[in-house]
Formats: structure tokens, sequence, C-alpha cells
């Protein structure tokens, strides 16, 4: 343990140390020093260090925070005694050095700055995505054009994890959809004896909007979330610049890909999802006396093609905007782990805004076309 | 404490069951600089890793201060693991919080000294390693040597009685190695702390090393061991005299 005795004696301060000053010894002497030196801020102040006999790191700070201590009248702090191999770190820090407060980073701006600088950040994300729709239109383009340039393996691999392995919570969540769907209106129709019709809800409800919406959040929750953190741990790893020194774009080398290979994958994972959904609201719907026949007839008699096309358009779309966005939200991040963090964040908020947006618009288009 | 400070006996380590090392035995006394060398791929960081209890060794076992890290848990574990501090390879920097904040970390969880002198004791840690007045950055605004340093500076931070450091100036242009260099010998004569550094850096071994251990692939072992200047003059091994004469494999 760290010992201190305080004496006023003849004009000046006494301090005289001793023991092992290292942070145990140092945490309970440091306050009652640092107020003796407060209260006598006028008196000149002897260490007297002799009697230490060890000093780390915490106990040097201890003796830099005396030494730094701003005095009155030239009044100085002086340490004597400390044994030389401690004196030699101590002298390596010069005390006016740390006077000052640490540089603190900036402090918090006015109001007005802030929604200042929150506009022109959010004009120029818009910005930024017009660009890249832009860039990736082209490659799109280019790859109707050229599609021997497209990367078609990574396209595969991409679909298969986008697309075969997201089937199993598809499955799960279409299946319960239905069902949950199928008994919530059953219940209500059952008063006036239409249970019957529930079938033409499911079906209609199921191939024009829900099916389709489910499908595109749960690509987002999965895969657009995926992408954008690969793309942006690639970032963070300089493997962009690498790609971009080999000459290699990154929007068809990284993103082309990714987009195609979502594009695809989501209409055929919402015709399973319409299929599944609505044979949970089959099988629900034998708990209420209607035979499988009647509802297959009854969901095939109202259900017309131009209902299942519209959905899959929609779901083109969809796939289109969540692995869009992904890859744009990877390329955007800046550096750190908490940069993919951020960027993984952002890709998955970008995306769900993106899909209730477009499916809104598809809502009004479909109405005029009449569809 | 008598003995050495840390003892490595019969250690093999590697992956999924498979060897890259095996039968190595060292000690390191108190206040020695002790360099672990050997040409890339041979097993360096790994074998430190197994040193300070990040991986389970395959066989043998090391002890620091006595205890056997890899056989202890809880609270004597984190006793352990309070007497050395570990400067990685990539400096792995919290990069969510600034200098400052990544070498007050550990002040903040295990000391009882108050809000400024940890403020303190942490600026006197930046200075020892030249980041005074950079204390506000973020880890992703600095340069790789900058980052080095500050990993030091962290590892530092509680003073342990042993530094492990993983290639601490590989890749820094020479005047901030030698500044390193410098760094470690200060440390380890004046307050008399142990070193374990890996380094292939030929000047900076010389500069610090007082003995050094060298591994190989091929023997998946220890083919040398002592002063730099022995091995460099007098080993028969011409592995060893390539690696300290810097010749290419014929």
């Amino acid at each position: 343990m760290a010992k201190l005795d305080i004496s006023t004696t003849e004009g000046e301060l006494r301090m005289a140390l001793g023991g092992r000053l290292d942070a145990d010894g140092v945490a309970p002497i440091w306050q009652q020093a640092r107020a003796a030196l407060d209260r006598n801020r006028a008196l000149p102040v002897r260490v007297e260090a002799a009697g230490v006999d060890y000093c780390d790191g915490a106990g040097l700070a201890f003796l830099v925070d005396l030494r730094r201590h701003p005095r009155q009248g030239g009044a100085a702090v002086e340490i004597q005694g400390l044994p030389e191999r401690f004196r030699r770190l101590l002298d390596q820090f010069d005390p006016a050095a740390f006077r000052s407060a640490p540089a603190a980073r900036q402090a918090g701006e006015g109001i007005f700055a802030s929604i200042g600088r929150s506009a022109a950040a959010l004009g120029l994300d818009l910005k930024s995505q017009v660009a890249f729709v832009g860039e990736a239109g082209r490659a799109l383009a280019l790859a109707l054009r050229h599609p021997r340039q497209v990367r078609w393996r990574d396209t595969l691999a991409v679909a298969e994890a986008a697309g075969v392995n997201a089937l199993p919570i598809v499955t799960l969540v279409a299946f319960i959809l239905g069902v949950i769907i199928a008994y919530q209106s059953a219940l209500t129709m059952r008063q006036f004896g239409a249970e019957v019709y529930v079938a033409d809800l499911i079906g209609i409800s199921m191939v024009r909007e829900l099916a389709p919406l489910m499908t595109a959040i749960l690509l987002a929750g999965r895969s657009g979330a995926a992408f954008a953190a690969e793309i942006a741990t690639m970032r963070v790893n300089e493997e962009i610049d690498a790609l971009s020194t080999f000459g290699f774009d990154p929007v068809p080398f990284l993103v082309l890909p990714r987009v195609l290979a979502a594009m695809v994958v989501t209409p055929v994972l919402a015709v399973y999802a319409d299929g599944i959904s609505i044979l949970g609201g089959a099988v629900t719907l034998r708990l209420f006396q209607v035979p499988l026949v009647t509802f297959y007839n009854e969901v095939f008699s109202w259900v017309q093609m131009h209902d299942l096309l519209g959905g899959l358009f929609k779901c083109l779309v969809f796939g289109l905007v969540i692995a869009g966005i992904g890859c744009l939200r990877g390329l955007q991040t800046g550096n750190g782990a908490v940069a993919v963090g951020i960027s993984t964040t952002r890709a998955v908020v970008s995306a769900l805004v993106l899909i209730v947006v477009v499916d809104g618009a598809f809502a009004v288009v479909y109405y005029h076309l009449g569809i | 404490m008598s003995g050495p400070l840390i003892s490595v006996q019969g250690l093999a380590v590697g992956f999924g069951g498979q060897p890259l090392l095996e039968g190595i035995g060292f000690e390191v006394e108190q206040g020695q600089v002790l360099v672990i060398i050997g040409e890339s791929g041979c097993g360096k960081t790994l074998l430190l890793k197994n040193m300070i209890g990040l991986y389970r060794p395959l066989a043998g076992r090391v002890l620091i201060a006595g205890t056997d890290l890899a056989a202890s848990e809880g609270d004597q574990r984190r006793a352990v693991q309070r007497k050395f501090g570990v400067a990685y390879q990539s400096g792995a920097l919290f990069g969510s919080m600034s200098l400052l904040d990544n070498v007050r970390l550990p002040l903040e969880e295990y000391t009882r000294l108050d809000d400024a002198a940890i403020e303190l004791v942490a600026r006197l840690k930046l200075s020892q390693v030249g980041l005074l007045g950079s204390e506000a950055k973020m880890p992703a605004e600095l340069s790789g040597g900058m980052q080095k340093r500050a990993a030091i500076a962290r590892a530092m931070a509680l003073d342990p009685a042993i530094l492990f450091l993983d290639e601490p100036s590989a890749g820094l242009d020479p005047v901030t190695a030698a500044g390193i260099d410098q760094l470690i010998l200060q440390l380890s004569d004046a307050q008399g702390i142990t070193f374990v550094v890996v380094t292939h850096e030929l000047a900076s071994i010389f500069a610090i090393a007082d003995r050094a251990v060298m591994l190989d692939r091929e023997a998946r072992g220890i083919i040398a061991a002592g002063k730099p200047e022995d091995l460099r003059d007098h080993s028969p091994h011409p592995r060893v005299a390539r690696f300290f004469h810097r010749e290419a494999a014929p």
C-alpha cells in the first residue's frame, strides 16, 4: 500500500510519500493529495518520495498530477528523493502538456446547423440513389446485350443462398399467415353462413398482395442485410479498392449478380408462398366444414391469371429494389466494424420503406389499369 | 515469486487436432525480452494465442506466474489475465470508441481510480507511445502505425507484468519502429516489464531481444534458441543462418 503524510511547516506544504505507488495504492490517497494542494494554492510544495519502493503507470500519473497542479505566484511543486529509476520515467512526461484538457470531439452544434446538415445529407443520399439506379440500369442493359459478361456462377450462388435456403422460413411464415387469415375471417363469415367465401378472400389477398409483400420482407431481412454486410466488410477490408485497381467496376462485378439473382428468386418464392398460404387456408377451413374440393373450386374460379401475374411482376421490382439498396448501402460503408452495422441497418430500413412505397404505387397503377 | 514468470512445457499447438508445432518448451524470466521469430506461416501468432489462453493447446501447458491459464476458470483466470497485456497484430482497437476511451476502458473496469485520475493515466500511456494530442481521434482516422502504437498503449493500461506484442513494428517506418523498440527497452529496464514479442524485423530483434526462439514449419518446433547474436554467428542450422543474413531460400 502507498502511504501519504501531509504537514504544513514554515510556509511550505510537505508531503511524505512511501510504499507501492500502483493503481490500488494511489486510489485512496489521490483525492486527499489533490484536496491538500487545492487548499494551499499559494504555498510551495515539497514531496518527499524517498520511501517509494515501487511506481508504475498509475503511480507516475499520480506524481504528474501533483506536478501539473495549477499554483499561484510560482509556488512550485518539487518532488525530491524519488529513486533514480522512477525519476527517469517521471521526467519523460512534461507536466505542462497535461495541464490542458484533452482535445475533445467537436461539441454539439446548434439546431439550425444540424437541420441543415441532415437536409444536406438527405439530398446527397437521394442523389447517390439516383446515380446508383442509373449505374445499375446501365449494367443491366449491358448484361442483356452481352450476357456472356455476366458472372453467372456468382449469380447462381447468390440465388441459392437467397432463394433455395430461404424455403424453410418462407414455408413457415406463408403457412401460418394462411391459417391466421383464414381463421380470423372464417369466425366472422360464419355468422352469415358465408364460410365458403373465405376461400376467395384468401386466394385474392394472398396472390395479389400478401404473399409478394411477405416474401419481399423476408428477403429484405435475410438477403438484403446479407448483401449489405458482405459488401460493407469488403469495403472495410479494401477488397473493393482491390477490385477497382484491377479495372473491375464494382457495380457489374458485385451488384449485378445479386440484383439478377434476387429478381429471379423473388417471384419464384412468391409463387411458392402463394401455394403454401392457400394450403394453410384450406386446412383451416376444413375445421369449418368446407371440403377441400369446394375450397379448390372457389379459389380457382375467383383468382384470375392477371392477379397472379400482377403479383409476380411486383415481386420482380421488389427483388430489384431489395438487392439494389442492399448493395448500395454496402458500397457506401465508412470505416470499421461500426460502419458495417450502420450499413446493414440502413439497408434493411431503406428496403422496407421502398417495398411499401413501391407496393402503394403498384396499387394505384393496377387500379387505373383495371387489373 | 521465484522461478520463471512464463514457462511453456511440451506444448503442441495446431488446428483441428492437427499439430503445427509440437514439443515446444521454453521459459521467460522476469524482466526478460523474448522474441519469437520464424518465417511467415510457421505458427508464431498461433503459439502466442495459445500462450495467452485464446486457444486451448493440443498438449502440454503454459504457466504464467505458476498458473495454467487453460486449466483455470472464473476469478482465477481473470487474475492471471490481469498479469499480462496483449497488443494484436492489426491493433484491434475498438472502432466505436475514441483512442482515449480505448485506453480508459480497462482502467474503468479494473481500478478504483476516479475519473480525472483515469483520464490522466490513459493520457500518460498515450504520450508514452507518442500519441498525445490524438486522444479524441477514432481508430479509423489513424494510420496503421498509429493504430499499432495505440494498441500498445491500451495493452499497457493496467501496468501488466508481461506484455505480449504481435508484430509491433511490422509495416512501420524505421523511425517509428525504432521508437517502439526504444519504448520496449525503457519499459523493461525501468519497470521490469517482461516482453514476449513476435517479430521478424531483424533490426528490432538485435535491438531488443535478450533471447530469441526460432520456430520452423518443417521441423514443427523450435530449431534454435539463444541470444540473437549467437544464433546469427554460430548456428549450424542453415535455415537459421539464412534468416539472420536475410538470404533467399535456395
